[in-house]
């Protein structure tokens, strides 16, 4: 009986106890789950695409933040660095479109999964060669100061994150919806084959796609790189972005907003309600499970398209 | 006239057989000890300057004293990435190099000393896990192929408990404070939790454990814990990114730094750099000193980097994981010593070293003919006592460096000694080990 109340109860009567913490413990869930979005919007784009789930994503982010806190050590001013990394980030995309996706149009999208697979272990060792493996500081000047507001404690880098989350879903809601080039690129994820009989140049395409998904990763980088130093760590980053890809659906840009933000909160109200309950540290799979128990509703995700298969 | 076909042959048998004879003449003068290492990967910030140390100090014993007793060390570097599988993989494949094998192993992870204390008795080859490991393994009656001297999670955990003690005016003043327990949520994370437990029943003051998942890249909810619960100390046992983003979270709410306190594992320049100013005050435990300022370090520049200060800084000199290196690889290398005080000055078997390990006496004298004096406390290790129980020092990061702060910390035996036993004890049992009489 205890045990039923410590669970079913307890948790319930803490968060009405204390009310400020609670708005603490969701505000800070929902800035969380900005930045787990970030990590999952490069996801969405390049399986929006492609259909294919980039492994590579989370090594992408770090490769980004390599490159830019590598060019900043040695004395590239920051604008120029941030520039500069944007141009190797689109340098990358057209290789990896010339190199590895070209040679597989048409080929099942096991096969293209297995190519990014690859991808991540060559941009981790290329990273690694460029720009060494120590931890790396960043500071792009974004402030970091905490203030309180009616209690509640509030951080200007992750406020910071936020905004600026909501900027480049903004820029890609609009990019999607209201360009020529969005409108090709959401073809071209539907049938690559159709695409391309009705004159969507793939390629192009393609390498549009990658570099704004390699400019997600830079952000993404900036933003977690800021938090916690640039260093090979971040590439598992991409772990924290898959429940939210599970919830929000894989073609869905607002999705994967909503879906951080769910996870975010939801995970940070388990682990700290019912984390303890059972010698927490269950944020990680929690966020899973949360994720799984929307599906059993909507299989698609909360925003992803329903796969209709005539037989 | 022509040679003959058998002169030929014959001067050429013998410049075969010569260089045969003279390869093998000098690999008998060679002491091999492998070297577990992982250069890359997400721990690579931490492998580096371990690597780093291991490598300068086995090179400046050849290069400053011609090798051990004139034994030239050899080694030999395998990546394992902090990754168990691999590191037994290593294990495997150097165990066996050398004239006599591998003198000894550092496994310098906790899941691959785990994974190769059944396999040390078996390849006699001594694991030297210091400061880490099973802590367990102090009791040498039921280990005697492990040593993890000069002190274990446990002694320092009961060392942190008695600094706060200190700092707050006695060991009656801890009942009712509140001390939390950061902890990576792994073997390794959770080995202070039963001696903090302890100490908690015995002193009184509240204990919360707060586990974070690997890697530790997001830890929100464990420090709104923190700030809900306000604890007077932290205590932190993290190990690679976990720590970084936890010294940041700390200096985001506002949590006063010098009462935030790390393990070992948890106080080195890469876990404090990434979060600039907010790092300054910070804490960790230690049991050796840091900097570059010991005789040790100017031989390293001397001898291994033929006086390029800069270039040895970029190797990690001085930091203080690679200071931490220095001082293992020392041990290694005097255990060899005193096995060859014993045995003779050739190569000795893993065996030999063992022996050399558990009579090791580095006395305040030899430490400031090693050139490290007052960098760590002088350590005698015993058939029972392959720990030793040694003291632990508080440093604290000011922004540009790790400085001492406090002075040698005695840790609290009498509590954590009969844990040791009884835990070594359940381990015998379990395992069917008959304990060796240590007279």
């Amino acid at each position: 009986m205890d045990i039923l109340y410590s669970f079913l109860v307890a948790p319930f009567v803490d968060m009405w106890g204390y009310p400020v913490f609670f708005a603490e413990v969701v505000i800070n869930g929902l800035l969380t789950g900005v930045m787990y979005s970030l990590v999952a919007l490069g996801f969405v784009l390049i399986f929006k695409a492609s259909g294919v789930f980039n492994f590579a994503q989370g090594v992408m982010v770090l490769f980004a933040a390599l490159t830019l806190v590598g060019l900043m050590e040695h004395g590239v001013p920051v604008w120029l660095a941030l520039a500069l990394t944007m141009v190797v980030m689109v340098a990358l995309a057209f290789a990896i479109e010339r190199l590895m996706l070209r040679p597989l149009v048409n080929q099942p999208h096991i096969i293209l999964f297995m190519a990014t697979i690859g991808l991540t272990f060559f941009l981790e060792g290329f990273g690694e060669l460029l720009w060494g493996s120590n931890v790396k500081k960043l500071d792009v000047g974004i402030p970091n100061e905490s203030f309180e507001v009616g209690g509640i404690l509030l951080n200007q880098f992750d406020l910071f994150a936020a905004v600026t989350a909501a900027a480049l879903v903004g820029v890609l809601v609009v990019f999607f919806h209201k360009t020529a080039i969005g409108r090709a690129l959401r073809a071209v994820a539907d049938d690559h084959q159709a695409a391309l009989s009705v004159g969507i140049p793939l390629k192009t395409i393609w390498v549009v796609v990658w570099s704004v998904a390699g400019i997600v990763a830079m952000v993404a980088g900036i933003m977690w790189g800021a938090k916690s130093g640039v260093q090979f760590s971040l590439s598992l980053i991409a772990l924290k972005a898959l429940p939210v890809l599970i919830l929000g659906g894989f073609t869905s840009v607002p999705g994967a907003i909503i879906g951080g933000l769910i996870i975010g909160v939801g995970e940070k109200i388990g682990e700290i309600y019912w984390g303890p309950l059972v010698g927490g540290a269950i944020e990680n799979w929690f966020a899973y499970v949360l994720a799984l128990v929307f599906l059993l509703f909507r299989p698609q995700g909360l925003f992803g398209e329903r796969i209709i298969e005539r037989v | 006239m022509k040679p003959s076909r058998l002169a030929v042959f014959g001067l050429g048998a013998l410049t075969v057989f010569a260089g045969l004879f003279a390869t093998q003449a000098v690999a008998q003068n060679e002491q091999f000890i492998p070297m577990l290492v992982y250069r890359t990967g997400p721990y690579a910030p931490s492998g580096i300057p371990v690597a780093n140390g291991f490598r300068d100090y086995y090179t400046l014993i050849n290069e400053r004293d011609g090798g051990i007793n004139g034994v030239k060390i050899t080694f030999e570097e395998c990546e394992t990435q902090y990754n168990t599988k691999l590191g037994v993989e290593c294990y495997e494949k150097l165990k066996n190099k050398g004239p006599t094998g591998a003198s000894l192993v550092n496994p310098y992870s906790t899941g691959i000393t785990y994974q190769l204390i059944p396999k040390a008795p078996v390849d006699q080859v001594p694991i030297l896990s210091m400061g880490y490991g099973r802590t367990a393994a102090a009791d040498g009656r039921v280990f005697p192929w492990v040593f993890n001297f000069p002190t274990t999670y446990w002694s320092q955990a009961s060392g942190f408990i008695n600094y706060v003690a200190k700092q707050e005016g006695g060991l009656d003043k801890l009942k009712g404070k509140k001390i939390v327990h950061v902890h990576h949520n792994s073997a390794y994370g959770k080995e202070a939790n039963p001696t903090l437990e302890v100490l908690a029943e015995k002193y009184g003051y509240n204990l919360t454990l707060l586990a974070v998942d690997h890697p530790g890249q997001e830890q929100k909810s464990t420090w709104l814990q923190i700030r809900r619960l306000r604890p007077d100390w932290i205590f932190m046992s993290g190990w690679g990114v976990m720590n970084q983003v936890a010294v940041k979270e700390a200096a985001a709410i506002n949590y006063p730094m010098d009462h935030f306190v790390g393990n070992w594992w948890s106080g080195s320049d890469a876990d404090v750099i990434p979060a600039g100013d907010g790092a300054v005050g910070y804490k960790s435990t230690s049991f050796h000193g840091a900097g570059a300022n010991w005789q040790v370090h100017r031989d390293i520049i001397n001898y291994v980097y033929g006086g390029d200060e800069a270039k040895a800084k970029a190797n990690n000199l001085g930091e203080v994981l690679y200071n931490r290196t220095l001082v293992n690889a020392m041990f290694g290398v005097e255990a060899i010593r005193t096995a060859m005080e014993k045995y003779g000055n050739k190569s000795m078997t893993g065996e030999q070293v063992r022996w050399g390990l558990e009579n090791l006496n580095v006395t305040k004298r030899r430490l400031k003919k090693l050139g490290m004096k007052d960098m760590l406390r002088p350590v005698k290790v015993s058939c029972v006592d392959h720990e030793t129980g040694g003291p632990v020092i508080i440093q604290q990061w000011d922004g540009k460096q790790w400085k001492m702060v406090s002075d040698w910390i005695p840790t609290i035996r009498d509590v954590v000694r009969p844990m040791i036993e009884k835990a070594a004890a359940d381990y015998a049992m379990e395992n069917k080990i008959e304990p060796r009489d240590c007279g």
